[in-house]
């Protein structure tokens, strides 16, 4: 497998304009001659499927969900990343590329991350000319705040709903496109298949999820956006469907996963609080702009909160990273509160947690300019834990959140299956090894409004005159035949235990050897665990009810079943990665201060793996990352 | 309305545009939005009508020389500009018209939203803002507008049973409302029209799109306070004929 | 943290043109902590174990963001805590020996898909036809040149909270969704950048909204089942769009 990046000659600055100078076009007459299937509604999938429909192809969009409003990018609270410098701090585009390279540990291409910086002040015009209601200051200009990485104030937001009102843009953009016939959506519709027929993407092939029906779909083109895989663990900020299951089965028909390992906890989450929890949940980063995060500094400490005096608390952020404080980045604050919790200084009743503190915030801006800026989060905190943030710290403690790993895309984001394409999280390309805070939108919305709609032509172009391959093609047939035995074999099992059960189990083994800290026998005890969890699931798996009405036991077990093949990669991704960095700590590689140690001479690439059709042994395929901007250096936040 | 079947398919056939033919106000009433505009205005109408109605009888107080004269006073008006009754009858056109919009109005409302939901709750629904009157509208509504039925075949067209003479105001009003089962029937009539007013008076400024955080929270004092005041005076009337506060002629 | 022992009255449906009928399941040891889903997926899970079929119901985020969780909860859309979508709701608003009541959304333009889950599709039908402000990818000018007074972007806000649930459709007595719609009307409305369509969309979307719900008697039952507590002061102000509209485009349209 050859991994050709195709990055555009010049210098960084021009490279982007150059490309979309030199790339082949499609004249508008003819692109209703295309045909191009998007599946996923979220912030890539939702814009590139506006975006793609308003220049004229012939789209068909793809949900799983009931309607195009709900993909989890509608969860993201904080904000969106632009080198606007409208505070005059001293923002540029060259700065936000240097932050996001930097912040990604030097594991991320330069040029895409270039381009990134480049359109994220497109977007922020882009979402503001379709309504969307960024926060504003009084003098009716927009207002951004702060994120951790970064030491300019570059975050645009709306409340703590950035991600609603961004999703709502782009719903609002894709209805339009609908309501004019551009765009066919199909909801709750979830795909099961890729279908590549002479080595070129041909179509997919979908499970209706209220009658269980299979077909198939075929197009010149196919956008995966589906999303991130953090739900591998059972227990992330995801939502209960977000899954691997596109993804995934592209990866089987050719598509190489890159990077599985990069995953990112998320320092800001509720503690989980009993055994039965579906989910955790997420308080925003922003809350970092003015909490202060500490624990006691004696594990046997006992008192409440507000009854330890200062002499007795350890603001840990600030001490050990004076110069960024409570915000630094994810990874690293998340692995001081692990640090700080495994010490046994956790607070709360399970002691699984460190206090992240608004008392000074409140004393210093009043009540009410605190509710202005986080009312909603502190309601939604209290509503979970019965507690107000306003009287009582609130817990914290990391979580699973982001994957920055998924397919490999080269610069115009197509995998290596020529005409599959993948957008936003579901790709590897712009975060490296860590994504700092406010940046998930900008990507998403980066790649479905201005990157896809300019690359997507360049492979079209050439395929003038060309028919999409008919759907009753035998590979099509052979793929709704195998979709369709595969979810009947699932209700045929008729074992004891249910999905949950298994992707519970499923997510202990990866959270204990493969979440925020990792060695070398955990990963290997892992990769020993998952194949005999993922033997028995195919033994004892129980699904109940039928395969021909709305049976979500049985959605779910085909989602867990990828899972179990994900787990095994992103273990191995973990254990060849000799070396720590962003997202990826791997004890064994650690400076004597407890920080990560990066490994340039060998590790500064992208691990692409490629299906082999046996899940325990992928083939490793990289990517040299060269830095020409940007000089590897060890990152310090202190 | 929509199919009880869910629809399976894509999406995107186009969204048909608003077709636009009939003149303006026949366009919007035939929107239930529209339909809320005349409910809201013919509300208005009647409820001022409603309010003078009262004003005038309670110079029933002020004796049968008083009351009469305001009777002919309201045949005899812009005489000489329209000769005598033309007046009234104009006005009683207008309350025609304003009944007969508001009832259909109400009708075709009330049809449309029992089809927007033909198969109802099946366990108790728990009301938090939605309260008697408003609940309760379509039927006091009809029990107010069967009770003017009679209310003027009993004093304006034919007398219900005691010695009607067409024309003598005071006179049928006060024998009619002596018969104590007539009060009460003009009492219970009172109370469903205030609580109609209760609801309606408040709603009118909702449909109409009168609101403003000025005045919001007198909405609904508006209401009450009106719907109090008509109820007040009218159930004055009766109750003070039965207790023999205001003589019978 | 508390145990609960529950009754459950579950609305069971196996599809859109089915009979229905109320499944009771015990649901005992329930710990408080628990959010309503959450007890859900525990007697789910009990089901599959004896060997039955799940209850159908829609979720997704459980962070009271996405819109997809629905259920009627003891008479009250989304349940008894105010402003509080049913992902959000926790166990422990509810006391030991409680029956609880679960139904689906009814209205006609929700169709029963199965057990508690609805179709809304016809919310997205309502935007489709008017529920954006036409800027097409590519050519907007800068995001500071229009300055937009903070009362009004906040205003714009509030209205765009909305998460297209369909409470306000299930707790109106007439299942009307004016509530639904004028939130989004008064989002795109209130802001300079909508007014081009302003009038247009606002006829647009009430047309379609009246091909499929019911019509608004100003209970402010909606209001009240909000979970993101969106104020019925936004249906007066489609209403007063409304009627401009419909005076308005018939002018321009003569013009023509």
């Amino acid at each position: 497998m050859q991994l050709d990046a195709k990055i555009p000659d010049g210098a960084i600055a021009d490279k982007w304009t150059n490309y979309k100078f030199e790339r082949k076009l499609v004249n508008p007459a003819n692109r209703r001659k295309y045909d191009v299937i998007v599946v996923g509604t979220g912030l890539a999938g939702g814009a590139a499927a506006a975006t793609l429909g308003e220049q004229g192809y012939n789209v068909k969009a793809f949900t799983f969900h009931d309607s195009a409003r709900r993909a989890h990018s509608i969860a993201a609270q904080g904000g969106i990343n632009a080198a606007k410098n409208y505070k005059g701090d001293g923002d540029s585009i060259y700065r936000l590329f240097y932050d996001t390279v930097k912040g990604g540990d030097f594991r991320a291409r330069e040029a895409n991350v270039y381009r990134l910086a480049e359109e994220s002040v497109n977007i922020i015009d882009q979402a503001t000319a379709q309504g969307v209601p960024f926060a504003r200051e009084y003098g009716g200009l927009l207002d951004n705040r702060s994120f951790g990485g970064a030491q300019v104030s570059r975050t645009f937001y709306a409340r703590g709903q950035t991600g609603q009102q961004l999703l709502l843009g782009v719903y609002q953009q894709l209805s339009r496109q609908i309501g004019l016939g551009n765009v066919a959506l199909y909801n709750r519709s979830e795909l099961v298949d890729i279908v590549v027929v002479d080595g070129r993407a041909a179509g997919i092939v979908v499970r209706d999820l209220v009658t269980g029906q299979v077909t198939s779909h075929s197009a010149h083109a196919v956008v995966l956006a589906t999303g991130g895989y953090s739900n591998a663990f059972f227990l992330s900020t995801n939502a209960m469907a977000c899954n691997v299951t596109a993804a995934w089965r592209a990866h089987r028909k050719g598509a190489a996963f890159a990077n599985p390992c990069y995953t990112q906890i998320h320092p800001t989450s509720i503690p989980q609080s009993d055994d039965f929890q579906s989910k955790l949940t997420l308080m925003s980063e922003s809350l970092r702009n003015d909490g202060r995060i500490w624990c006691p500094k004696s594990p046997d400490e006992t008192r409440p909160p507000d009854q330890i005096p200062e002499a007795d608390r350890d603001y840990y952020l600030e001490r050990r990273y004076p110069s960024f404080g409570n915000l630094a980045p994810r990874d690293i604050a998340s692995r001081a509160a692990k640090i700080e919790v495994d010490a046994g200084k956790g607070v709360g009743p399970l002691k699984n947690g460190v206090y992240l503190d608004f008392s000074d915030a409140i004393a210093r801006l009043g009540r009410d300019t605190i509710e202005e800026r986080y009312g909603n989060l502190f309601e939604m905190y209290e509503r979970i834990t019965d507690e107000s943030p306003y009287d009582v710290p609130m817990r914290i403690y990391p979580a699973v959140h982001y994957t920055m790993g998924g397919l490999w895309v080269d610069y115009e984001l197509m995998t290596t299956v020529p005409g599959l394409y993948a957008a936003g999280e579901a790709n590897f390309s712009d975060h490296g090894a860590n994504r700092l805070g406010a940046s998930a939108l900008m990507q998403g919305l980066s790649d479905g409004y201005f990157v896809l709609p300019n690359t997507i032509s360049n492979y079209l172009a050439p395929l003038l005159g060309t028919k999409p391959v008919p759907t009753d093609h035998a590979e099509f047939q052979v793929a709704e035949a195998a979709a369709t035995a595969r979810f009947a074999g699932y209700l045929a099992i008729g074992g004891t235990r249910s999905p949950d059960a298994f992707h519970q189990q499923l997510g202990k083994i990866m959270w204990d050897y493969c979440g925020m800290e990792r060695t070398k026998e955990g990963l290997e005890k892992a990769l020993s665990e998952i194949p005999a969890l993922h033997e028995e699931f195919r033994k004892d798996l129980r699904v109940t009810g039928s395969g021909e009405a709305t049976n979500q036991t049985l959605e779910k077990a085909g989602r867990v079943d990828d899972f179990f093949e994900l787990a095994q990669v992103m273990c191995l991704d973990a254990l060849t990665r000799e070396e720590s960095c962003g997202g990826h700590f791997r004890a064994e590689h650690q400076t004597e201060e407890g920080e990560a140690e990066r490994d340039d001479a060998h590790f500064a690439h992208v691990a692409a793996w490629e299906w082999t059709g046996d899940p325990a042994n992928p083939t490793r395929h990289t990517e040299p990352l060269e830095f020409e901007n940007v000089h590897l250096q060890v990152r310090s936040y202190k | 309305m929509a199919t009880s079947t869910v629809a399976r398919g894509p999406a995107g056939a186009g969204t048909k545009r608003a077709k636009r033919k009939a003149p303006f106000p026949i366009e919007l009433y035939r929107s239930a939005l529209g339909k809320k505009y005349v409910m809201a205005v013919t509300g208005i109408m009647l409820m001022g009508f409603v309010l003078l109605h009262m004003i005038g009888n309670l110079k029933m107080f002020l004796g049968p020389a008083e009351f009469d004269h305001y009777a002919e006073f309201l045949r005899e008006l812009l005489v000489p500009v329209l000769p005598r009754t033309v007046t009234l009858w104009l006005l009683r056109g207008g309350l025609i018209v304003a009944f007969a919009l508001h009832i259909h109005a109400a009708y075709s409302l009330t049809r449309m939203n029992h089809a927007a939901r033909p198969v109802k709750y099946q366990s108790q629904r728990d009301y938090i803002a939605a309260n008697f009157a408003s609940r309760t509208m379509r039927w006091t509504g009809v029990i107010f507008g069967l009770f003017l039925v009679w209310h003027l075949f009993d004093l304006s067209w034919t007398g219900t049973g005691y010695s009607f003479h067409r024309g003598a105001a005071y006179a049928n009003v006060s024998t009619s409302l002596h018969r104590i089962p007539v009060g009460i029937l003009y009492i219970v009539a009172n109370l469903a029209l205030g609580v109609h007013l209760f609801h309606g008076a408040w709603s009118l400024f909702q449909s109409l799109g009168w609101n403003n955080p000025r005045f919001n929270a007198w909405r609904r004092n508006f209401a009450a306070g009106f719907a109090a005041l008509i109820v007040v005076g009218n159930v004055a009337m009766p109750v003070a004929i039965l207790a023999g506060i205001v003589a019978v002629h | 943290m508390k145990e609960l022992n529950l009754t459950l009255k579950i609305w069971r449906q196996d599809g859109p043109d089915s009979n229905g009928s109320f499944d009771t399941i015990a649901a005992p040891g329930i710990n408080d902590e628990m959010s309503f889903l959450e007890m859900l997926d525990l007697v789910n899970e009990r089901l599959i174990n004896e060997g039955k079929d799940a209850v159908v119901f829609d979720h997704d985020c459980r962070e009271g963001i996405c819109g997809t969780c629905s259920l009627m909860i003891n008479g009250q859309a989304h349940g008894p805590q105010k402003g509080t979508a049913t992902c959000q709701l926790h166990m422990r608003k509810f006391s030991d020996g409680d029956e609880i009541v679960i139904e689906p959304w009814r209205a006609a333009a929700f169709p029963i898909i199965k057990d508690l889950m609805v179709d809304r599709a016809a919310f997205d039908r309502i935007v489709e036809s008017g529920g954006y402000i036409t800027a097409e990818t590519g050519g907007a000018p800068d995001a500071n040149i229009i300055p937009i007074p903070k009362p009004v972007a906040d205003a714009a806000m509030d209205a765009a909270a909305c998460i297209g649930c369909g409470a306000c459709v299930a707790a109106c007595p007439n299942s009307a969704a004016n509530l639904f719609t004028s939130a989004k009307v008064a989002h795109l409305n209130l802001l300079p950048q909508g007014q081009a369509e302003r009038h247009a969309r606002v006829e647009a979307m009430v047309d379609t909204m009246e091909e499929f719900f019911g019509s608004c008697t100003n209970h402010g039952e909606c209001q009240e089942a909000c979970p993101k507590e969106i104020s019925i002061d936004f249906i007066a102000l489609m209403n007063r769009d409304y009627l401009a509209a419909k005076f308005k485009n018939r002018r321009t349209l003569s013009r023509k």
